[in-house]
């Protein structure tokens, strides 16, 4: 007699021959028959979060530090909606992702039955591929997929919706039986192969260039390709600059690396895509906040574009030499083809890079007051912390400070939401990370603005046994908010003021929440630092914690702001280096440069 | 420059394909100027023929964004000077004994039939091009036009090649 076994038992019997080791998410109605043999596995730790959006960006987290595909679950209606923010994050970053929701029973679907949501339609923008499974004999094959199209090609989230009387029926098909299935996906076919004239092409173009630069974004590192860039840039002796996305793909103490460019990117790095008259695009898509004013970007250059994705190509910025295929692959191909070209004269093209890199290094001010620089913290926890740690970031002013003041050494060190910009990725991300690799330390740089969006993952972190440290970098606003109002709004700092500072400006409002006392709510260790004096103690301490959890307040002076700056829609050649500070840009050290 | 193109779409003959479709075209600002939807030879592939207004940079990436969705089998522009480009009319026109005969007249000029006779109206059915049919609706009008629809166009490529001839051994293969 065949045996049968229910569509719960299927779906954790797949997720466990797809190799899923863990799961974030938070049981429910429709979802319920799946955490019952969910219970009994031994393969799947399920982690259990406070809200489903920390499911999902701890999903993302996970994958961006191990390059593994990340599994997040939700009950039907609202808790599949609360993933809707994470999936759109991780679209947005091409995170390699599957989302398991539970769905109302087939034959209440679209009855509006009690917590139905039309999770597939409402995701269908924000996914790479979803599915409304209709029979359990589907789940071994729609799980295999599922995980296929995450994490081939250009990664990005899949969805799989699961109706609750799917995954009580009975089934025959034996994930263990019928693994690895064979995939029904005939339209997916992803060229991960460059072709080899494209390339050729390229190489001569790199080989005749003057003042080239590697423009690398996130699909270098999605390609496990930090090591190849390394060799293709020193044999070149070619610039990198590494996008928001692809910090950690090139090492920043490598005299070769710009920085980052972009709206608030390096002087050097911004400015060498000005002058460049080649950019060598490897896994970057011209997204706004790099080209500022598109018509205006990189205008004498022009560009290789390399990208799996051929969307990419051409969308933006139009591509002389455009190569579909995967980061890895192209790079690898570009160095062999490079070995018979002669390298490119960049003898003038460094002095001049030099000179801006001279001239305009990244720098802050200490507040005369004697508080804290948010950039000193963010600094200082780099350097203590050594470049095997892992950082994850919120959104705004201390995302850009952590991307710019920590050294990164090594790739899938820096985890940050670059294209979605979702305030509350860092807390549940870090925890995610964590759990990927446990033995890394894990610090979620944050903002008091963002803490506040998802700290009850804390409370995950302490009863799991996930000791992540974060960093809040409490100015007491949402502070890049407030620093657009500072430089475009008069200073009217409408709605930004958030009263978690000890200064804070509304009267009788003081630490609100006080961060401290939340931390140690939460089963935090909680830690205070307030003057410069203590910051390296208190990062010292933090790190000496590692069977909790450890939050700490770092108050920092509320009007700092992150510098240089290309103002949104401004051409990068109007990048400011402080309040109204342009770069000149025809010095050019000590030489004489004609660009 | 802006011109109108014509895209034969291979699909996967399931669910949710046309809202993964229109979709797309909506979210990216594509402007969708007719759609037809219809089987194939094949039961598992479905065939779309859209109509899009744009530009011949954004056309590309609707090629290549449409490309990417999972369910996406293939893409071919159907160039007008080499496929058939048909569109379906059907329209009431009112004809009381008075000017039946005129109208039966235009009918006959345009090579399109009657379907359907009522005491002081007649339904027509026309095919062509949206050229002819547009003309035969100005030539119509004065009679007094009650209802009218058209179905999107479709469109085969001329010659005995056919579009579908890989991409469908692809999906029996993997069946």
């Amino acid at each position: 007699m065949t045996r049968e076994i229910t569509g719960a038992q299927s779906l954790v019997h797949s997720l466990e021959a797809v190799g899923a080791e863990v799961v974030f998410g938070i049981p429910g109605g429709a979802i319920l028959p799946a955490y019952d043999p969910l219970f009994d596995s031994t393969r799947v730790r399920h982690i259990l979060v406070r809200h489903e959006q920390g499911a999902g960006h701890a999903a993302e987290g996970y994958a961006q530090a191990t390059g593994r595909v990340g599994v997040c679950m939700a009950t039907s209606g609202p808790g599949a909606t609360n993933l809707v923010t994470p999936i759109a994050d991780a679209y947005m970053d091409s995170v390699p992702m599957v989302a398991i929701t539970g769905q109302v029973a087939s034959a209440s679907i679209g009855t509006d039955a009690f917590q139905e949501a039309d999770i597939c339609g409402i995701t269908l923008p924000i996914t790479k591929h979803n599915f409304l499974v209709q029979s359990a004999d589907d789940i071994p094959r729609t799980i295999a997929e599922a995980f296929h199209l995450a994490g081939t090609g250009r990664p990005g989230p899949v969805l799989v919706d699961l109706p609750k009387d799917i995954l009580q029926s009975l089934t025959r098909v034996l994930p263990h039986e019928v693994w690895p299935p064979t995939l029904d996906l005939p339209g997916y076919r992803p060229v991960t192969r460059p072709h080899a004239k494209q390339v050729r092409e390229a190489a001569k173009m790199i080989s005749g260039s003057r003042r080239p630069v590697f423009y690398v974004g996130g699909g270098v590192l999605k390609a496990r390709a930090a090591a190849q860039l390394r060799t293709l840039a020193e044999m070149t002796g070619i610039p990198v600059v590494t996008t928001l996305m692809a910090r950690g793909a090139f090492p920043d103490s490598h005299p070769q690396h710009l920085g980052m460019p972009g709206m608030h990117g390096s002087v050097a790095a911004v400015t060498a895509l000005q002058k460049a008259d080649l950019l060598i695009t490897l896994g970057a898509r011209f997204d706004d906040r790099v080209t500022g004013k598109l018509s205006s970007f990189a205008p004498k250059a022009a560009v290789i574009h390399a990208d799996i994705d051929p969307a990419e190509i051409g969308k933006n910025r139009i591509a002389d030499v455009p190569i579909v295929g995967d980061c890895r692959e192209v790079i690898n191909d570009l160095i062999a083809a490079l070995v018979t070209e002669p390298r490119p004269d960049l003898e003038a093209w460094w002095r001049a890079l030099d000179g801006w890199r001279r001239t305009y290094p990244l720098g802050y001010d200490t507040p005369p007051d004697g508080s804290l620089a948010p950039q000193h913290v963010i600094e200082r926890l780099g350097r203590i912390c050594g470049p095997e740690t892992i950082f994850s970031a919120g959104v705004g002013q201390h995302q850009m400070w952590a991307a710019q003041f920590i050294t990164y050494e090594h790739p899938y060190t820096w985890l940050n939401s670059g294209g979605a910009g979702t305030m509350g990725y860092a807390v549940p991300a870090a925890m995610g990370a964590k759990v990927g690799r446990p033995e890394a330390t894990v610090w979620a740089i944050d903002g008091d603005g963002c803490f506040q969006m998802t700290n009850q993952e804390l409370a995950t972190c302490a009863l799991e046994g996930i000791p992540i440290k974060v960093a809040i970098i409490n100015n007491g606003s949402l502070g890049m908010v407030r620093q657009w109002q500072t430089l475009f709004y008069d200073q009217r700092y409408s709605n930004t003021e958030l009263g978690t500072h000890p200064d804070s400006p509304r009267s009788g409002v003081k630490r609100v929440p006080d961060f401290v006392r939340l931390a140690e709510a939460l089963g935090c260790v909680g830690l205070r630092c307030e003057s410069a004096g203590e910051v390296d103690e208190t990062i010292e301490k933090a790190m000496a914690i590692d069977d909790a959890p450890v939050v700490v307040d770092f108050v920092v002076h509320p009007d700092a702001m992150v510098w240089p700056m290309v103002a949104a829609g401004s051409s990068n050649d109007e990048i400011r280096v402080a309040r109204d500070l342009a770069p000149d840009f025809d010095y050019s050290g000590d030489t004489e440069v004609n660009l | 420059m802006r011109t109108t193109h014509t895209l034969s779409v291979l699909v996967e003959n399931r669910p949710g394909v046309l809202a993964r479709v229109s979709g797309l075209f909506s979210r990216r600002g594509f402007n969708i100027e007719s759609l037809a939807v219809g089987p194939t030879e094949n039961a598992d592939v479905s065939r779309m023929t859209i109509v899009v207004a744009v530009d011949d940079l954004p056309l590309e990436q609707v090629t290549k964004q449409l490309n990417k969705l999972v369910n996406v089998l293939k893409i071919v522009e159907m160039d007008t000077s080499v496929s058939v480009q048909r569109e379906l009319l059907l329209v009431k026109v009112r004809a009381d004994l008075a000017v039946r005969s005129q109208v039966l007249e235009t009918v006959a000029l345009f090579r399109a039939k009657v379907v359907d006779v009522a005491p002081d109206a007649v339904t027509i059915e026309a095919t062509g091009t949206r050229d002819k049919l547009d003309a035969l609706i100005r030539m119509l009008e004065p009679f007094g036009i009650r209802e009218l629809v058209q179905s999107g166009m479709v469109a085969l490529g001329r010659g005995s090649r056919s579009i579908t001839d890989r991409s469908l051994r692809a999906v029996e293969r993997s069946a």
